[in-house]
């Protein structure tokens, strides 16, 4: 493949390029980070990106848009193309996903403000030191 | 109200959950009951619903009158109907057991645990029954979310096991949404029957590949299949009882049942088993979670611990006995399936109680158990019989298929995995007679006094958890002797093959 046309294929692609990079960002985040909350932030652009994925991919070519923009209200009468239209139903079942990501960011940082209370670290490893600690502890 | 079975199954808990939670700010004292109601109005209608789906075949309904594909099907056929029943029993009986230990570990909050019971098994029943797969992510993010709080509630490790499964979770139920979100571009569908008869038509594309790699990987996650099992030791043993028994059973159970779905039902079973070839592989890592969760489980030191293990093992069974692709492995599988979910609860409800005793599950802490509590390690001692396969309970049919399927496919390093870990499995268990029934060794010319030793007292787990402990185990047996006919009324017409 020559270096043009690797360049169009990057750049016709480009939501789904943006969409694998995000992705990595956020695994690599969990897996890599000692901090737990930066685990957490990674948790969030991991599932951000798959947001990104489903908005991106109602998209349509040649200028379709959004059913408000283009007849406001009381402007009955108007045959509705669905050509004019970006589909909507990625957009309304992110709604959703967006819902359940708020939701385990609250479960994961109400869990992390009881790992603070009860280690007063967030860093992974210092927290597993101590649980060794106490477990060393206990059997002598 | 018959034509509303499966919409019942799953908004009577949801709705009850509310009220529970409102409860709990006025009258603590009616959030047992209430619950109580709302999990047997689920249990009551997933039997209705399947006697009805034997009668009738596969029930469809549309959820507010929309019909599919743009409304949200339910849909139940002898797959979803047998195990909707199992779950909801499963549920039932788990908080008929554990009233006395919720009061005692959960003291004040007694309120939010059976709001977050309630949203639990109102995630997985809406699994079972879904026929629409992204209302099926929905619904997998309302049981796992509700299970990271059920689980992370625990004292000690829990909130840091917790915090774990909420990353290991979000994995999983992410790889599933995007998988779903390929599906979506390649079909422009989400409900399922309608994706199963738009795929072949298709076929073969790398996008429905991806799709399928996606959404099976996820559930890999979320069923803790062996190397990515990480998540699920810690998470079980560092919960509460009440909660450990409640998720342990259900939650991998409902995930195979997700992976048997997505297998057969969105994708086309013809794909599956040979097109994307990773059956063969899938069995050989199955073969490799029995073993390491076998040898796992020896080395803990901790009952809920090696439980916790030997579900690690399970899975590998079910997952091995599915994906060798022939009809006595998938009987094998789906029986197991059933099985599973009362065996385990068994065993952990077993546990619980003698948390509730003795505050301790260390091995050291159970010498003298089967004096101190007899009926509990009686029935406890059914369910691991069942575990170890010993007939007549069930866990020896199901293994019997899953061995039969492994000799009928040739895959005779999974019938040897099997049995290995059905002896690791007899190892585990007799250890704990061992503990439990001669320790502490008597010593000296005082020997035959030992046995009335000062811990020798009678002191039983209260009535409630032993009735639902009783039935349970009680269940074990009347499953194994009835297996015949739950294969060949239900099972049998589970899965196109």
């Amino acid at each position: 493949m020559t270096m043009d046309a690797f360049t169009t294929f990057v750049i016709s692609k480009y939501n789904y390029w943006a969409v694998v990079v995000l992705i990595m960002i956020g695994l690599y985040a969990m897996i890599a980070k000692q901090n737990l909350v930066k685990k957490i932030i990674g948790m969030n652009i991991f599932q951000t990106a798959i947001i990104l994925f489903y908005v991106s991919s109602g998209a349509k070519s040649g200028g379709a848009t959004i059913p408000i923009i283009l007849n406001a209200h009381g402007e009955d009468g108007i045959p509705v193309r669905a050509m004019d239209y970006i589909n909507p139903l990625p957009h309304v079942l992110m709604l959703t996903a967006i819902v359940v990501s708020v939701a385990t960011l609250g479960v994961a940082l109400s869990l992390v403000l009881k790992i603070y209370n009860q280690y007063g670290t967030l860093e992974e490893d210092e927290i597993r030191l101590k649980i060794q600690k106490e477990a060393y502890k206990s059997l002598h | 109200m018959k034509e509303h079975f499966p919409a019942l199954i799953v908004v009577t808990p949801l709705i009850m959950a509310l009220l529970v939670s409102a409860m709990s700010w006025l009258n603590k004292k009616l959030c047992f009951p209430t619950t109580v109601l709302a999990l047997l109005v689920s249990l009551l209608s997933s039997i209705g619903l399947l006697l009805r789906v034997m009668s009738e075949g596969t029930v469809r309904y549309r959820l507010g009158g929309w019909s599919p594909p743009w409304g949200i099907a339910y849909e139940a056929d002898h797959l979803n109907g047998l195990i909707l029943v199992v779950v909801s029993l499963a549920a039932f009986l788990n908080l008929i057991g554990s009233k006395a230990l919720v009061a005692k570990e959960f003291d004040q909050k007694e309120g939010p645990f059976y709001t977050l019971y309630l949203l639990f098994v109102t995630g997985l029943l809406g699994i079972l029954v879904t026929g629409d797969a992204f209302n099926l992510y929905v619904l997998l993010e309302i049981a796992s979310l509700s299970g990271y709080a059920l689980i992370g509630m625990g004292n000690g490790r829990a909130s840091l096991a917790g915090l774990n499964y909420v990353f290991m979770g979000t994995i999983g139920a992410s790889f599933y949404l995007l998988g779903i979100g390929y599906l979506y571009l390649a079909t422009g569908s989400l409900n399922m029957a309608d994706i199963s008869a738009i795929l072949p038509g298709i076929l073969p594309s790398n996008v429905v590949f991806l799709a399928f790699l996606l959404c099976l990987s996820g559930m890999l996650i979320k069923m803790a299949f062996f190397p990515l099992h990480g998540w699920l030791p810690n998470a079980y043993t560092h919960a509460f009882s009440t909660a450990s028994s409640l998720v342990a059973p259900l939650t991998t159970k409902v995930m195979i049942y997700v992976m048997i779905r997505i297998s057969f039902f969105v994708f086309p079973p013809a794909f599956v088993l040979t097109g994307v070839d990773i059956s063969g592989a899938l069995v050989w890592f199955a073969v490799v979670a029995m073993v390491m969760g076998s040898v796992l489980a020896l080395s803990q030191k901790r009952l809920k611990r090696m439980l916790a293990y030997i579900i690690v093992a399970e899975v590998g069974y079910m997952v091995g006995g599915f994906w060798l692709g022939n009809r006595l492995g998938m009987n094998g599988a789906i029986l197991h399936i059933a099985n599973d979910v009362m065996m385990t609860l068994c065993v952990f409800l077993a546990a619980g109680a003698i948390s509730y005793k003795i505050n301790d599950d260390r091995f050291s802490a159970l010498q003298g158990i089967f004096r101190k509590m007899p009926f509990t390690m009686a029935f406890f001692m059914i369910g691991a019989l069942s575990i170890i396969g010993v007939p007549p309970t069930c866990g020896f049919f199901s293994k019997w298929y899953l061995i039969s399927g492994g000799i009928a496919a040739g895959q005779y390093g999974f019938v040897a995995a099997l049995l290995f870990s059905s002896l690791v499995n007899a190892v585990l268990f007799f250890r704990i007679v061992e503990i439990g029934y001669y320790e502490p060794f008597p010593e000296g010319h005082h020997a035959h006094h030992a046995r009335s030793g000062p811990k020798g007292g009678m002191a039983e787990a209260p009535l409630g958890m032993l009735v639902s402990l009783g039935i349970t185990a009680g269940l074990l047996i009347v499953m194994g002797i009835y297996s015949g006919d739950i294969v060949n009324n239900i099972i049998q017409f589970a899965v196109p093959l």
